[in-house]
């Protein structure tokens, strides 16, 4: 969590009681503020009124489906980021989402650190920073237009792929990534993997920018993922 | 419903009465056309006669005058036989002929008619009926010569009789042979009924009995037979892939389950929980993705994924999986190299980046030497991930080194969940050449597993995309070749 000083507002539209009491329980105890919608009309109408940086839609509810939801508010002009969450999790089923108008798409089941993760990302675009050219975290400088990194005085060699790894990081400096959110991003793969292969590329990545250095900047986080942020706490 | 009713259902019996009733009207037709024509004949020849017979009396009269009229008509009316003969005064008085009494007011009339008439000589009291004709001649002399008609009659009612017969004979024969083939259609096809309702119930080893006649109702039997045998099939298949979910779902659940209730018994600890719950989520981690896997291999099997299809360079997904594992295998210590050539594809690319990341993990996982007593060459733990165009096919192959797999397993290793005995201690879902395998398929292509001495080596088949549709692959000619 950023020092962000208005509290995250966020509207949840489920309709599965437990699923959505936990949603609403596990965002609050994070600081958000988190309201409740449980079908497709009621969560129209809160999304329409209510002034919320993130919505997290069921594709399917009761009176109107998540995707017909999300049309209707992108058709009036409403441009709330909107998570879509699904049990059809296959690579259609999201293509048709995402061009519903969703901004991401999570299948059940999922892991709430996955979620939050999500969420974080999306809700920084509804502030907006600019796509600066040059990101900066600490002593590393990433140069999006001359491709060059660079830590203190050092300057590093990249392959194009950690350079872009190490892109996305920055871009969400501050921020949980996980695995599953770089697989997609950087490599542009919807499948799971079996095996630790984002792992290798992180500790390779990791190696480059953090060794020999005496703050690392790339942290683990458990059970999520990972965080590029300057180490104080 | 009685077994009689049952007969007279049958589509043979059927038939059988429809062509009856056909035939019967055709012969019945046939015997009228023959009975009429007959009729016809016997009167014109009746006709021809009597004119010949006027014609020569009349003559007689003309020349010789009544007396030698009555002459030869007293001579005629002598002779033996069906022909009639009268001549009557002005007065109406009959004058020679074999005619006893006519039908009342014949003699008036001229020309044809058809009357009932007595001969002089008869001895029965019966009226016979006869064709006569009625001339007049000069000094109102009238002479009547005519055939009697029973020879028609006789004739006609020898036809009719016939006519009788021929289609009791035809009905009788028709019913009975309708019966005779309904009953033998009807033995086979309850015989066959027998045998579906077995199948219904369960006993899917049922097949339905084959003739030697090779006739439609055999060939449908063994088409039948066929399709039983395929379904059986399916079925068994069926219930090994169930068994197999069961075993592999199950199993992990098991643990799920065992771990948290002895988590609950034992922990002390907060650490404790934690660790456990950890464990948990781990597990449950992996049943989401053994799940994921199932339902990524039925949709492929159904051919729901043919939507997003387009046009990519099979090359591209070869040097794109090479750069997400190259890491992977080295950190295995491992060599992971790349050869691409331009290797057009429509299809899911998705799919196939999927389906060749399952390969190359199990290339990973699978591929390392035997030999464990004297440190591998380089070159044995070299995995090659291969795409190339060869004719009409886009090959995407990733070749191993290490134990490969015998040729009598290959088949056995691209089923759901199978795991070869080899590789039971390793982790795994067992669903990744499954999923290989319906990848290829779903684009018309197949999964191939041959042998590389010593390894292994797995390749996607997959039909390269037309000639015409090339310009993709045009346009990135030489992608430069990633070698680690």
């Amino acid at each position: 969590m950023t020092a962000t000083a208005p509290q995250m507002r966020i509207l949840i539209i489920e309709d599965d009681r437990e699923s959505a009491d936990y949603l609403v329980k596990a965002f609050r105890e994070v600081g958000y503020v988190a309201d409740l919608a449980s079908d497709g009309e009621e969560g129209l109408s809160m999304a329409e009124t209510g002034d919320y940086d993130v919505l997290v839609v069921d594709r399917m509810l009761p009176k109107r489906d998540g995707l017909s939801l999300i049309g209707s508010l992108r058709d009036k002009g409403n441009r709330t980021p909107v998570l879509i969450l699904s049990a059809l999790g296959q690579v259609d089923d999201r293509i048709k989402g995402l061009r519903a108008g969703g901004d991401d798409y999570l299948p059940k089941p999922y892991s709430f650190a996955e979620l939050l993760a999500r969420v974080e990302v999306l809700s920084r675009r509804n502030v907006g920073p600019a796509e600066e050219t040059t990101y900066r975290v600490g002593d590393l400088e990433l140069d999006r237009l001359s491709h060059r990194v660079a830590r203190g005085k050092d300057e590093l060699t990249l392959q194009p792929r950690e350079f872009r790894l190490l892109e996305y990081l920055m871009k969400h400096a501050g921020q949980v990534v996980t695995r599953t959110m770089l697989l997609e991003n950087v490599w542009d793969y919807h499948f799971d993997p079996q095996t630790n292969v984002i792992d290798v590329h992180i500790s390779r990545l990791r190696s480059k920018i953090d060794k020999g250095f005496e703050r690392p900047l790339l942290h683990t986080i458990r059970g999520a993922g990972y965080m590029i942020r300057d180490g104080i706490r | 419903m009685t077994a009689f009713g049952k007969l007279i259902r049958t589509t043979a019996f059927r038939l059988t009465l429809v062509y009856l009733f056909l035939f019967a009207l055709f012969a019945a037709s046939l015997l009228a056309y023959f009975a009429w024509n007959t009729r016809r004949l016997i009167t014109e020849q009746i006709t021809t006669t009597v004119n010949a017979e006027i014609g020569e009396i009349t003559d007689i009269y003309n020349r010789r005058g009544l007396r030698g009229l009555l002459f030869t008509m007293g001579n005629r009316a002598l002779r033996p036989g069906a022909n009639l003969y009268l001549v009557t005064a002005p007065n109406g008085q009959a004058l020679a002929g074999n005619v006893g009494s006519l039908a009342p007011g014949v003699m008036g009339t001229h020309g044809w008619s058809e009357t009932a008439y007595r001969r002089l000589d008869d001895q029965d009291n019966t009226d016979h009926r006869a064709l006569v004709r009625v001339t007049e001649m000069t000094n109102g002399f009238r002479l009547l010569v005519g055939r009697d008609l029973e020879e028609r009659r006789r004739l006609f009612g020898i036809v009719a009789k016939a006519a009788q017969w021929s289609i009791l004979v035809v009905v009788v024969l028709g019913i009975g042979g309708g019966i005779f083939v309904a009953r033998r259609v009807l033995h086979r096809i309850d015989a066959m009924t027998g045998t579906t309702k077995r199948i219904m119930a369960g006993d899917l080893s049922g097949r339905l009995p084959v003739g030697r006649s090779g006739d439609e109702l055999d060939r449908l039997a063994e088409n039948l037979n066929a399709m039983l045998e395929r379904i059986e099939a399916l079925m068994v298949g069926l219930k090994e892939v169930s068994d197999n979910i069961a075993h592999d779902l199950k199993t992990p659940l098991t643990r799920l389950r065992n771990r948290a209730e002895e988590a609950l018994a034992r922990s002390s600890c907060e650490g404790d929980y934690r660790a456990a719950l950890e464990r948990t989520i781990e597990e449950s981690d992996g049943l989401i993705r053994t799940f994921n896997a199932l339902l990524m291999i039925a949709r492929a099997e159904s051919g729901q994924a043919r939507g997003n299809m387009d046009d990519f360079d099979g090359a591209d997904v070869a040097n794109g999986i090479h750069e997400l594992y190259e890491p992977l295998a080295e950190d295995d210590g491992m060599t992971l190299r790349v050869k691409s050539a331009p290797s057009p594809i429509h299809g899911n690319r998705e799919l196939i980046s999927q389906a060749l990341a399952n390969l190359v993990e199990n290339a990973i996982k699978y591929g390392k030497p035997e030999t464990a007593a004297e440190p591998p060459s380089a070159e044995a733990m070299e995995i090659l991930i291969e795409a190339r165009r060869d004719g009409d096919h886009v090959l995407l192959s990733v070749t191993d080194h290490g134990p490969g797999i015998p040729e009598g397993d290959r088949k056995h290793a691209v089923e759901r969940f199978v795991r070869l005995e080899a590789s039971r201690t390793l982790p795994g879902s067992g669903l990744g050449l499954s999923l290989a395998s319906a990848v290829a398929t779903l684009h018309g292509g197949e999964l191939r597993l041959g042998d590389s001495h010593p390894g292994l080596v797995a390749t996607l088949v997959l039909p390269a995309r037309a000639a015409g549709s090339d310009r993709l692959a045009a346009q990135t000619p030489d992608v430069p070749q990633k070698a680690a």
